[in-house]
């Protein structure tokens, strides 16, 4: 390993390269494969260099077949190889289904538990700047509906190269979702977490009065909440889940047997969200000591529209967060007094981001 | 790649194997004992039988809903094969998987699907491996003349032509999908073999009513695919006796053209095979015949025996295993 300048800065995109990269290099079954891989902008930079540093059999570029690439990559993880796979969006993959439904998450379990299925798929979200009714769903939900199947949404650059890894060298399909928002978020290299076990989630915040469960982006956009409220002297557990199957349901009900109060926070759809799995969980678990009922903040039922003059009103922000708490606490509020949370870019990530997706 | 006495006649024992232990299937299956959907091979048994004779066991096969003849070919085990029907414990996937999900990796049967087109691509994965590790070995992919209907087939075909992987597409057309016709499906002047051939694979059709020169075309085409040419893509004319799903005749339900059954019996590929047998003028053909006819007797009826004997998974099995562990 390299020894790290003590201030040396880096940021998410280049930590996934990174951790692809050494992956690469200390595990000769391990490929990556997908379209884009070796192009110029290799995967938003996530890719790039590692074809021309590994070679043609080690970084594969494919047609644009999603559900073919999918199964051709079950049959080389049964084959003794590790493939891992990238699609820019996550709506493409939907193509998928099938490889990933019938064969990936099944293979171990119908064939007698005997082959295993070590196959990542990166998945990236994107969010903003106009992406759409096609180009930004959240629909981590649906892979959690699959047995077999494990699903990472890392929010922090802190943690995505150990969770990444750790989804890489498991036995299981792991699909691992990125949210085109993290890509940019800077980090000191001293700060990077070295290993995270699937399935532990991370008391990010912690304060009595309630808790905040959420994942991916969505925690980013929970901990700017959870500064704010700081200042009005409410205290939250906010719990980044990391991985939402499996999830660690022993963090959050241990959390809300505390503050008695809970909020989950979803990218997703409402209806049949991993939210509302959540909230039903803890019900069962906590309802007894429950000082409000549980709260879910996620995406309307509506495809997202593209227009940037109207985005603001479809994505879950801090203010959003913030004032779901408020209500749920019963706390009495002017809405002119939540205006510093007002994002007044809400299509960008910051104000380098000038697209084009 | 001429065929021998001794090859022909593995073929031939190949082929009538497959189709006792699917008749013996047929005979067991309204007992009420095998509880799963079985798409039985009989009449379709011939391809299966050749390919076990030019196939190697480090060769991969990847099949379908009607896999018990490929299963078989490759050198599956029968034991194991039967039980996974019966759902117990002792079946090839303990009891998870019934006969649309047949595996045995010790003889490189790496699987089959249920769905139409599904284990494509999952073969043509495995070629990739072959290729990467480059150790020779080819991927047989069983397919029926449905899965051309779907895009994955294009998108699988198109990746192994593009890598040049050691693939054989083995398609079976048996001109039905359930019980529609191939000419509501496909048109009828466009060959598969060809519109294969037109994604860039090396292709023929094969004759099913000369197995001795389906071994020698086959023959050619696999060592081509393992000599790195590219994928092949062979289709077979073949019918089916039964119904599509389950151990009867259903000739009477009429989505057969009159006299299409009937025809595909008296063209029965097995029966030519052993006209076949006779020319090479063996003088001890018939006495071998009789020791084979008389030993599968037995291996079949011991391999029911035992299975009806062997135990279901216990719940515990069945709960365990849905993750596999590091």
């Amino acid at each position: 390993m390299q020894r790290i300048k003590e201030d040396a800065q880096s940021n998410f995109a280049d930590e996934v390269r990174n951790t692809l990269e050494n992956i690469l290099e200390v595990d000769s079954k391990s490929l990556i494969m997908g379209l884009g891989v070796t192009d110029p902008k290799g995967v938003f930079g996530t890719t790039l260099g590692l074809f021309e540093e590994f070679g043609p059999k080690r970084v594969i570029e494919t047609p644009t077949s999603e559900n073919a690439m999918t199964g051709i990559g079950v049959g080389l993880a049964i084959s003794g190889f590790r493939p891992i796979m990238v699609h820019q969006r996550m709506d493409f993959f939907l193509l998928a289904m099938d490889q990933l439904v019938n064969s990936a998450a099944k293979w171990h379990y119908m064939f007698g538990a005997k082959t295993s299925v070590p196959l990542t798929i990166r998945l990236i979200t994107g969010r903003g700047w106009g992406q759409g009714p096609t180009h930004s769903q959240n629909l981590h939900a649906w892979f959690t509906h699959i047995p077999g199947l494990k699903v990472v949404m890392p929010a922090f650059a802190t943690e995505v190269g150990a969770l990444l890894r750790e989804s890489i060298n498991d036995p299981n399909p792991v699909i691992f979702i990125e949210d085109r928002w993290t890509h940019g978020q800077q980090f000191n290299l001293n700060d990077r977490v070295d290993k995270i076990e699937l399935g532990t989630a991370n008391l990010v915040k912690s304060g009595k009065d309630i808790t905040i469960v959420s994942s991916g982006y969505m925690t980013i956009e929970s901990l700017k909440a959870v500064k704010y409220l700081k200042k009005l002297n409410i205290g939250v557990d906010l719990i980044d889940l990391r991985t939402i199957k499996p999830y660690d349901k022993n963090m959050v009900i241990d959390s809300v047997n505390k503050t008695k109060n809970l909020i989950v926070v979803d990218s997703g759809f409402s209806t049949g969200s991993f939210g509302n799995q959540v909230l039903s969980d803890i019900t069962q678990s906590c309802f007894p000591i429950l000082a409000s009922p549980p709260r879910l903040l996620a995406a309307q039922d509506i495809p997202e529209p593209t227009s940037h003059g109207v985005i603001g009103s479809f994505k879950i922000g801090a203010i959003n967060i913030v004032e779901n708490v408020l209500l749920q606490l019963k706390i009495e509020y002017n809405s002119d007094s939540l205006s510093e949370l007002v994002d007044t870019s809400p299509d960008i990530p910051n104000k380098n981001f000038t697209g084009p997706f | 790649m001429k065929c021998s006495f001794d090859t022909a006649f593995n073929i031939y024992k190949n082929a009538f194997r497959i189709r006792a232990i699917e008749e013996r299937i047929a005979l067991e299956y309204p007992k009420g004992e095998i509880r799963c959907p079985v798409h039985l091979s009989v009449g379709q048994e011939m391809l299966s039988a050749v390919y076990s004779q030019i196939q190697i066991v480090s060769d991969t096969a990847i099949s379908t809903h009607r896999s018990h003849a490929h299963y078989l070919g490759k050198g599956g085990d029968l034991y194991r094969m039967i039980a996974e029907i019966y759902g117990k414990v002792t079946g090839c996937c303990r009891g998870r998987g019934g006969s649309m999900h047949l595996v045995d990796t010790l003889c490189g049967f790496l699987g089959s699907s249920a769905i139409v087109g599904n284990s494509i691509p999952v073969g043509v994965g495995a070629a990739f491996a072959h290729k990467l590790n480059q150790n020779g070995n080819v991927t047989f992919i069983f397919l029926g003349d449905a899965a051309i209907e779907e895009g994955v087939f294009y998108e699988a075909a198109n990746f192994a032509v593009v890598h040049k992987l050691p693939v054989v597409f083995m398609c079976e057309n048996n001109l039905y999908s359930v019980y529609t016709n191939l000419q509501f499906r496909q048109p009828l002047e466009r060959k598969i073999v060809e519109l294969a051939i037109s994604i860039g694979t090396l292709g023929k059709e094969l004759d099913y009513k000369d197995p001795i020169q389906m071994y020698t075309d086959l023959s050619i085409l696999v060592k081509e695919a393992r000599s790195g040419k590219g994928p092949v893509f062979i289709e077979v004319p073949t019918y089916r006796w039964l119904e599509h799903c389950g151990p009867f005749d259903d000739d009477a339900l009429g989505y057969r053209p009159s006299g299409e059954l009937d025809n595909a019996k008296q063209n029965d590929p097995i029966r030519i095979l052993l006209e076949q047998l006779n020319d090479f003028n063996m003088d001890n053909l018939n006495s071998e015949l009789e020791k084979f006819y008389s030993n599968l007797k037995i291996e079949i009826e011991e391999v029911f025996v035992k299975v009806k004997k062997d135990a279901f998974p216990d719940l515990s099995e069945v709960m365990s295993g849905v993750y596999a562990e590091n």
